[in-house]
């Protein structure tokens, strides 16, 4: 009796499993980004629950982890569209290719700032991307002189790095090198400064990996602390520490104004307008890349994308600028519209 | 003590410093112990106080109350924004009529207000050319400003919420037409990105079907296997080995089963991404050799003469351990079971692989709906700009946590009511 019973409840969960496995899909599978997941989702909920298609299934895996999903082939077991804080790399794209996934379209749809913040009780400071570079590099010219020798990151004290800043220790939390905010900081911020020593651009040109390591490489003597993906928790322990320096995305800022405040970088302010502009250095572009193949195979697709790309949602004044997205200048805005209404596929990167 | 043969008295002195010091030390023990224990206990107030105090307010929400005219040639047309604005028009006239003073208007109540409309009309359409009194949920910052959240003596550029609309919280809750609120929406409904309408249904819904198949794979197998090893199995190098593998399966990390997962379930056998199917059968994989361990030693704990003199009077192998050492080790098999459910209620690592941290804002109907669980829905709440997340993921702990407290006083029960005395 015990036994029948075990093996009817075995079966029944066999069953299940194999019965599923042939299912046609109704539903648009999204992946990628965690940066453009907050923007992705709020387009996939009003899409949704205006329509009668069904809200897109959104998975956040970063916008690498999208691309090999993305990129693994065509059929309803593979994902639809994927997000990305950076723009798809040319051996993503050959990978793509080779699966099968021929027809890739690009759609930019707007920036993101990253910030330089801190307490509002905090010292109310100008940074440079130069001073970033001197802050938080791991190897720094001897003096923070043009010409001096590469030596291991001396800066102990924001002044140490230029007598305008604060007397107080450098201590910057940021995101881990597994983030795409921290590529991206990496690559504007850090490297925006190394570049600001005629000495260190030179070398990309001799040795380009050597060049890397120095522009892009961060301190890890303890003066710049992994703190974890989490945007919030940065700003909880700024507001614990006002010498303590944040590094996050400008929704993270524009929510959190009562608590922390952005440096300006280079004399710009981080705010909507100065990032939108592009006056703001530390800003990249945000994208999403949609697999044309799966068009019409998979119902809602063209409407999700008109919904993303309609003035509602990212026009000037749309409701993803409500949640931080910087949007598009105007004339790119018209060129990735029509990327979007025509389905236009990437020739190459 | 140079004498070589000490005086009695002298002992008798040293036996009882002997004597207290042997007491003292006992004291010092126990005073370690209670050390130990206030310890533990002060962490586990501090947290549930510190996850209290920031997630009871999730469980309430601002309301503020519209009277909306159900327009009958509008709602034809579709236009349940313009209704929508309509009658945020009317309840506050000052407003401009430029662009940016609208969208600060709307802004006042929650973004899926338009859609909220939309099904009220659906379920009743008898209410189309009607005005209406309704209470509909307040947008995420007016909701922080009431629960206190938001200081209103910063200057206005510095908290999320303008002057203007201060002074409209103020009007309403004069005419009595803002509340806090029971929060139903928070359980009867999905994730959403606005704060204020974003619920813990499917979260729950989606744990529960993924425990179902985990409970429906694991126990079976795992009991089956404890069974064998302790009863039939020859005991030989080969079971040994197998031996050896459960024990150490059970302290693999669990992002591996996630892998495992993603290769075999995902990429061979073609089950769906995201659906609590293949999340079940990973946490299945997880919570085997725990389920298997544990019920090993609950029959290896039942005497053996239970077993023998079932035999003895003339009853199979089988039917000995199905109809006597069994039922005696239920409670411990059982326990095993659930605090391996509880377990696997927590996890979210080998889910990350199988596509379960994803946005899901339509309850899961079925085994293969994609769908998320408890801990990935906290994990990705926490995570949100949005400063209403905040009570939300501590709402969502608590909820959690109270499962896991039903499981665990489960299991508690089960043992009472099972455990044989003998």
């Amino acid at each position: 009796m015990h036994n029948r019973l075990v093996a009817a409840v075995f079966v029944a969960g066999a069953v299940v499993a194999v019965a599923s496995a042939a299912q046609a899909r109704d539903q648009i599978n999204v992946v990628g980004s965690s940066t453009v997941y907050p923007f992705a989702t709020v387009v996939a909920e009003t899409f949704g629950r205006g329509s009668d298609f069904k809200i897109p299934k959104i998975e956040s895996t970063g916008s690498g982890g999208g691309m090999k999903l993305f990129c693994a082939g065509l059929g309803t077991e593979h994902p639809d569209i994927t997000n990305a804080s950076r723009r798809m790399k040319s051996s993503e794209l050959e990978k793509c290719r080779e699966n099968g996934v021929m027809d890739v379209v690009e759609i930019k749809i707007g920036y993101d700032g990253i910030v330089i913040a801190n307490a509002k009780a905090g010292a109310e400071i100008q940074l440079t991307l130069r001073h970033l570079f001197l802050a938080l590099a791991k190897q720094v010219p001897e003096g923070n002189q043009e010409g001096g020798q590469l030596v291991d990151n001396p800066n102990q004290l924001w002044s140490d790095v230029d007598p305008s800043l604060p007397n107080t220790a450098i201590e910057v939390l940021g995101p881990p090198p597994t983030s795409g905010t921290r590529d991206a900081f990496n690559e504007l911020a850090i490297e925006g400064g190394c570049k600001t020593f005629p000495g260190l651009k030179a070398i990309k040109k001799e040795d380009k990996n050597r060049y890397k390591a120095i522009c892009r490489g961060i301190r890890e003597d303890g003066a710049y602390i992994e703190a974890g993906e989490n945007d919030n928790l940065i700003v909880q322990k700024l507001a614990e520490n006002p010498n303590a320096f944040g590094v996050f995305g400008f929704s993270f800022l524009d929510q959190n104004r009562d608590t922390v405040k952005g440096a300006s970088i280079d004399g710009v302010a981080p705010e909507f307008e100065n990032i939108a502009t592009r006056a703001y250095p530390v800003s990249r572009p945000l994208y999403f890349y949609v697999k044309k193949a799966h068009v019409d195979v998979i119902p809602g697709i063209r409407e999700y994308v008109a919904a993303f790309t309609s003035d509602d949602a990212w026009g000037d004044e749309g409701y993803l600028t409500d949640r931080g997205l910087i949007p598009l200048p105007t004339d790119e805005r018209a060129q990735f519209g029509d990327n979007a209404v025509n389905l236009t596929p990437l020739e190459s990167l | 003590m140079t004498s070589a043969a000490p005086t009695a008295i002298s002992s008798q002195a040293a036996a009882n410093r002997l004597l207290l010091r042997r007491q003292r030390a006992e004291r010092r023990f126990q005073l370690y112990g209670i050390l130990a224990i206030s310890a533990a206990v002060g962490f586990l107030i501090v947290f549930l106080a510190n996850i209290v105090s920031r997630g009871y307010m999730g469980f309430v929400q601002t309301e503020v109350q519209l009277t909306v005219n159900f327009d009958e040639e509008l709602i034809e047309a579709g236009s349940y924004r313009k209704i929508l604005r309509t009658s945020l028009a009317e309840r506050f006239p000052d407003a401009g009529s430029s662009r940016a003073e609208r969208r600060a208007l709307t802004g006042m109540v929650s973004a899926g207000t338009v859609f909220v409309l939309r099904e009220t009309i659906a379920a009743d359409p008898a209410i189309v050319g009607t005005v209406q009194d309704v209470w509909v949920l307040a947008s995420d910052p007016v909701d922080q400003f009431y629960k206190g959240r938001i200081d209103a003596a910063l200057p206005e550029g510095e908290r999320p919420i303008s002057d203007a609309s201060l002074a409209r919280i103020a009007a309403l809750e004069e005419a009595g037409r803002i509340a806090l609120r029971f929060n139903r929406s928070f359980f009867s409904r999905g994730d959403s990105r606005n704060p204020e309408e974003a619920g813990i249904l499917g979260a729950i819904v989606g744990s529960a079907l993924a425990l179902l198949v985990t409970l429906a794979v694991s126990f079976p197998v795992g009991v089956m296997t404890a069974v064998y090893l302790e009863a039939f199995a020859p005991r030989n190098r080969i079971t040994r080995l197998i031996e050896i593998n459960i024990n150490n399966l059970a302290a693999v990390p669990s992002i591996v089963f996630g892998l495992l997962g993603l290769a075999v379930f995902l990429n061979v056998f073609g089950l769906p991404r995201s659906a609590p199917v293949s999340g079940g059968l990973v946490l299945s994989l997880m919570t085997l050799p725990t389920i298997i361990i544990s019920s090993r030693a609950a029959i290896r704990a039942v005497p053996p003469s239970f077993a023998e003199a079932a035999i003895g009077l003339g009853a199979s192998r089988v039917q000995a351990i199905f109809h006597h050492v069994l039922p005696v080790a239920a409670p411990g098999t059982l326990t095993g079971a659930i605090i391996g459910m509880a377990q696997a209620l927590g996890e979210t690592a080998p889910l990350l692989m199988m596509g379960m941290v994803a946005f899901v804002a339509e309850v899961p109907g079925g085994f293969t709906d994609p769908s998320t669980v408890l801990p990935a829905q906290v994990y990705l709440w926490a995570d949100s700009p949005e400063r209403g997340f905040a009570e939300k993921t501590a709402a969502a702990i608590i909820v959690l946590l109270g499962f896991l407290l039903v499981m665990n006083g489960l299991a508690v029960y089960l043992r009472r009511k099972f455990e044989k005395q003998w």
